[in-house]
């Protein structure tokens, strides 16, 4: 169960993963100082349990070809459960612990690896959240459909992004066509998964406390109607 | 507020958490996963070893740490059920407490910030 989008040590070059640990660093940074406007009693302990939620869910492998698996990278569920900031960070916290613990993922490659499945895996999935929480309708279909969505091309998305870092820095000489070609291939199946199972959480939590999903804040918030018309509620 | 409590949601979904981790990982594929199935191919292997060819895994090394939990399993235990599913256990408390601690420490500071922000009413 090691590994699934979790780059080793020594795959990519020294300079190469210096520089995206810089950029993760960055990244980590300013969402600090975002998520701190909007951690309040609701957001704290649902962020801790968000984190451990993805440790855990990270640990199930499925299969996706003979001799393939893949498991969930937990972005787009993140950014859906407590918003692009604080998701960003919760998937950044067990990268760090998974990498520095459990031998997954190499401790020099922490920062291409937090770039990949943590900043642009979320920011990706939540670019797609907004847009598709506006189009679709304010039901759970709409809410399971953008889940998918934004599961599956989040993690297509993370899949590019070590595609990108291996043909700046890639220590071995296959050609970064061909690693486009068999990373895309493959994560457009694991990302299949991704969306159900990120699509399944979410509908699950929007039915019991809908006022947990950050994403559909500005449903919940909404004042009580003096007629209130149930058929109407979202999700 | 509708539906079930704060506390009893947290409680359930850590606990929930905990199952994954600790008893249904023990189901999960043991195949490699996508970017280690990709970094394999092209190469030959023969009892975890490359033997031949050129592929990506090439150039991998031994991880700089490793650890009594490394490829969660608790090192000592032999039965590989157990050792899997308490280094599962273990990940997800001390992922929830890390970062349980460090949204607190983010939302205390806030709480500092805020003290020393000019107070709107005293401006104009």
């Amino acid at each position: 169960m090691l590994s699934a989008l979790h780059i080793q040590n020594g795959i990519v070059n020294a300079p190469i993963s210096l520089a995206y640990l810089g950029i993760a660093g960055v990244g980590f940074a300013i969402a600090i100082r975002q998520a701190r406007h909007q951690l309040d009693e609701r957001l704290a302990p649902m962020a801790g349990l968000v984190a451990a939620y993805v440790f855990a869910v990270q640990m199930l492998n499925f299969p996706v070809l003979p001799g393939v698996s893949g498991h969930l990278l937990g972005a787009a569920l993140a950014a859906l459960l407590v918003g692009p900031w604080v998701g960003a960070l919760a998937v950044s916290i067990v990268l760090v612990v998974q990498a520095l613990l459990f031998a997954d993922g190499g401790v020099t490659a922490i920062g291409l690896n937090v770039a990949n499945m943590a900043l642009l895996s979320t920011a990706v999935a939540y670019g797609l959240i907004v847009v598709l929480l506006r189009l679709l309708p304010a039901t759970r279909s709409g809410l399971a459909v953008t889940a998918f969505t934004a599961g599956l091309l989040s993690t297509v998305a993370a899949a590019f992004g070590f595609v990108l870092q291996y043909a700046l820095g890639g220590v071995t000489q296959m050609p970064w066509e061909w690693v486009a070609g068999a990373m895309g291939g493959t994560h457009l199946l694991i990302g299949i998964g991704e969306g159900g199972i990120t699509a399944v959480t979410v509908v699950a939590v929007a039915r019991v406390r809908p006022d947990l999903v950050y994403a559909l804040r500005h449903r919940t918030r909404r004042p009580v109607s003096a007629t209130p018309r149930p058929a109407e509620v979202p999700v | 507020m509708r539906g079930v409590r704060t506390r009893w949601f947290l409680l359930g979904g850590l606990l929930l958490a905990l199952l994954l981790a600790g008893i249904v990982s023990n189901l999960a594929s043991s195949s490699p996963d996508g970017l280690d199935a990709v970094s394999r191919q092209g190469c030959e292997y023969s009892r975890g070893r490359i033997t031949g060819g050129e592929c990506i895994a090439r150039s991998g090394r031994e991880h700089e740490v490793g650890g009594p939990l490394a490829g969660y399993r608790i090192a000592g235990i032999d039965n590989p059920y157990l050792s899997t599913g308490l280094a599962g256990v273990v990940g997800v408390l001390l992922v929830f407490g890390t970062g349980t601690a460090v949204f607190r420490l983010a939302r205390r500071d806030t709480a500092t910030d805020r003290r020393h922000q000019p107070d709107p009413r005293n401006t104009g």
